[in-house]
């Protein structure tokens, strides 16, 4: 793959062509918070935590579905881009209804680690509180919207990894809702093959194994890249 | 540690002015939570010594006194505002303080005292106050603080200073709050001291 050379935060560094900006940025050791990005999945660019400035851009573009080109100027870090992501985590805490003291994930939740790390103290807006239920329907996990972020990781895992798309996503904005089947209860579901998969790569409590008490909720986040790293080897033929 | 001399406090060069002795005047408060952060202001442990040879409990569980007095440098708030006293007590501290800081979840987020707020107040006391088989009731609502419509964070009721989230906070950080504070700065915790929950 050929070369390019782009600036980031004022010194000159080298990427591949065809790599996001996302992928050029963590190659130089810089970090940046993402919750919707997972490695081994399609980019969505929907959680927005990995904006930057692009020179030439008047507004600030997703990392992770910007492709590096040649010759450009990015800015990972300015108080423009830090004061939106931190904006960000406090719209997602304030969305839906996480209670972080009794939710299965606390201690492993990418959301209450990326927000801690953005400097979020207390939320500025108000909470929606919104009247969102829980599926336990399913033999072996339950699905939480109350902690749900529409990150879209576990539509995007069963589609493209299990080949099955029993997930997707209902309503528009706001009201927006994870459902299964076209809107059957999971347990009713007949497409899911209860693989899991949706479950270990969700960053918060949303999608937990049943049984499960407060802070017991442990991903698996090295779960996926095993997978399609046996997939590349061909490790289940023959 | 020790207080600093005349009307400023901390070790390390201070600029908090000190209303009165020198000595930091401290109140804690409890409004609508579990009263754990409370505890774990107790789990301070040696370091309760500590603080009292530079600070006064004016106000708060630990002290018997009833009224909030004038004149605290530093309150630290437990507990969302849920209902009528809350919100009148919340009012009168502001007042009152210098720096308001909130400890704990519950008056940072709302946290599980804010769980009632997807349900009507009436639909919250309903299970208290309807005794279908005769039974006596299980609660006398006319005797306890009216419920507001919603529980809502300290700071979106009055001005807050500063932040110490946790369910509850650990000693750690709330001491770390507390240096802070002694040194006359505003409240600033690591991100590993900010997670909620």
């Amino acid at each position: 793959m050929p070369v390019i050379t782009l600036t980031i935060n004022d010194e000159l560094v080298s990427g591949r062509r065809g790599e996001s900006l996302l992928q050029v940025i963590r190659e130089h050791g810089i970090e940046l918070p993402t919750l919707c990005h997972m490695e081994g999945l399609s980019e969505r660019g929907g959680c927005r935590l990995c904006i930057v400035e692009v020179e030439g851009s008047p507004r600030p573009l997703p990392a992770c579905t910007t492709m590096a080109r040649e010759g450009m100027v990015i800015r990972t870090h300015t108080e423009r881009i830090n004061r939106y992501r931190r904006m960000i985590a406090e719209l997602l805490l304030a969305e839906r209804n996480h209670y972080c003291a009794v939710c299965v994930s606390i201690g492993h939740c990418e959301l209450q680690k990326v927000a801690a790390d953005l400097g979020v103290d207390h939320v500025r807006y108000e909470y929606l509180s919104p009247k969102l239920g829980m599926d336990l329907s399913h033999e072996r996990f339950g699905i939480d919207h109350n902690r749900c972020i529409l990150c879209t990781r576990c539509v995007r895992v069963c589609e493209e990894v299990e080949g099955v798309r029993t997930w997707d996503v209902a309503n528009r904005g706001v009201k927006s809702l994870i459902f299964a089947d076209l809107d059957y209860r999971w347990g009713e579901s007949v497409s899911c093959t209860s693989c899991g998969k949706c479950v270990q790569v969700c960053p918060t409590g949303a999608l937990f194994t049943k049984g499960a008490v407060v802070g017991e909720m442990v991903k698996d986040p090295g779960m996926l890249t095993r997978i399609l790293e046996g997939r590349d080897k061909k490790e289940w033929e023959g | 540690m020790t207080a600093g001399s005349g009307s400023k406090t901390g070790t390390r060069g201070s600029t908090v002015e000190l209303i009165g002795s020198g000595r930091l005047r401290l109140a804690t408060v409890w409004l609508g939570g579990c009263s754990g952060c409370h505890m774990s202001f107790l789990d301070l442990d040696e370091r309760l010594v500590e603080l009292a040879q530079v600070a006064d409990m004016v106000f708060g569980p630990f002290v018997d006194v009833k009224e909030f007095p004038q004149g605290v440098d530093v309150t630290l708030v437990e507990g969302a505002v849920t209902n009528r006293t809350n919100l009148a007590l919340a009012e009168k501290l502001r007042a009152r303080s210098r720096t308001v800081v909130s400890l704990g979840d519950c008056a940072v987020t709302g946290n599980v005292t804010s769980m009632r707020n997807h349900l009507s107040v009436p639909d919250v006391l309903a299970p208290f106050s309807n005794s279908e088989d005769g039974t006596p009731l299980a609660m006398d609502y006319s005797a306890v603080p009216e419920l507001l419509p919603q529980a809502l964070p300290l700071h979106q009721v009055i001005a807050v200073d500063g932040y110490i989230p946790g369910c509850p906070p650990s000693p750690a950080r709330i001491w770390a709050a507390i240096e802070c504070l002694l040194r006359g700065e505003p409240v600033h915790l690591a991100a590993d001291m900010l997670t909620f929950g």
